[in-house]
């Protein structure tokens, strides 16, 4: 069921991709690459993606989702300017470090979809972490280093989301 | 109008990827530099895809522009996280004016000979 799941997710994604720019016609060689093509990844990765599908069967998760999409663009933004600010500083004004903090999250993918937004908002880079919940996180701007302090500084404003998006009952 | 928008952000999204580049250029080490080039380079890229969507107008470039911009959202930040994790792990020091390294006094980093090279056994 789960790689009929993909099949048809991988092949949508195609057809997005190789849309005719003739509106109303589709190319039938394109069409089938596609279906060859999406076969492929679908026994291929059936095993990789994490099988969490309860998240797309509840609205309220949803509704989470899309609240958590314009904060996540407002703190790449602010981290896109801090990190323009010290590249561009004539003194760069950087203190590195790499500081551990622990998430409360358990779920796999709350744990990448919260490293991944660590890696891409202010000044926070994840290099590592481990099945208990610990991440390693490099920060170019170090202000903490205790771990409780890092936690809320780096991780509390994204787990708060990512808690009700793919946790909590 | 909208083409105004889309060259708008085109050049925002340009000025983004030159900024990363020139912190690629001038932080000091590796960890550093992945910062610069992650973020700067990820939202320069999705502010050019958006500006070319709103640019074109085309209901199939503005799908294709959207399918890129996720595909880059997801990729950019985990090629990232393997890059610095290998980095630390082949023994690639922070730089020195470092304060803190958490991740190397748990015990982690560069072992002075790894048991077994994985290609053999």
């Amino acid at each position: 069921m789960r790689r009929v799941i993909y099949f048809v997710l991988a092949l949508v994604i195609w057809i997005l991709l190789t849309w005719p720019f003739v509106e109303g016609h589709l190319d039938g060689q394109v069409f089938l690459a596609g279906i060859v093509a999406a076969a492929v990844v679908a026994v291929l990765f059936q095993d990789v993606l994490p099988p969490e599908h309860h998240v797309f069967r509840s609205p309220k998760r949803i509704v989470w989702f899309v609240l958590y999409v314009p904060v996540f663009f407002y703190y790449v933004l602010v981290a896109n300017l801090d990190v323009v600010y010290r590249a561009l500083h004539p003194k760069m004004p950087i203190r590195p470090g790499i500081v551990k903090i622990k998430t409360s999250l358990t779920s796999e993918s709350a744990i990448t979809a919260l490293a991944n937004s660590i890696t891409l908002t202010p000044g926070t880079l994840t290099v590592d972490l481990t099945d208990d919940g610990t991440l390693y996180v490099h920060w170019i701007n170090v202000r903490s280093d205790d771990v409780d302090e890092a936690t809320r500084m780096i991780a509390r404003r994204f787990e708060y989301f990512l808690e009700r998006i793919f946790e909590e009952p | 109008m909208s083409e105004v928008i889309g060259y708008i952000l085109i050049t925002i999204g340009v000025l983004f990827d030159l900024f990363g580049c020139i912190g690629l250029v001038r932080f000091p080490d590796i960890y550093n530099r992945l910062q610069a080039s992650t973020k700067c380079v990820t939202l320069g890229t999705i502010l050019l895809l958006a500006g070319v969507a709103a640019a074109s107008g085309q209901g199939a470039i503005i799908a294709k522009a959207l399918v890129c911009a996720v595909f880059i959202l997801i990729t950019s930040p985990t090629g990232a996280h393997a890059i610095a994790r290998g980095a630390y792990a082949s023994g690639v020091p922070l730089w020195e004016g470092s304060v803190v390294d958490r991740y190397g006094a748990d015990g982690h980093g560069a072992s002075p000979a790894p048991e077994k090279h994985p290609c053999e056994s």
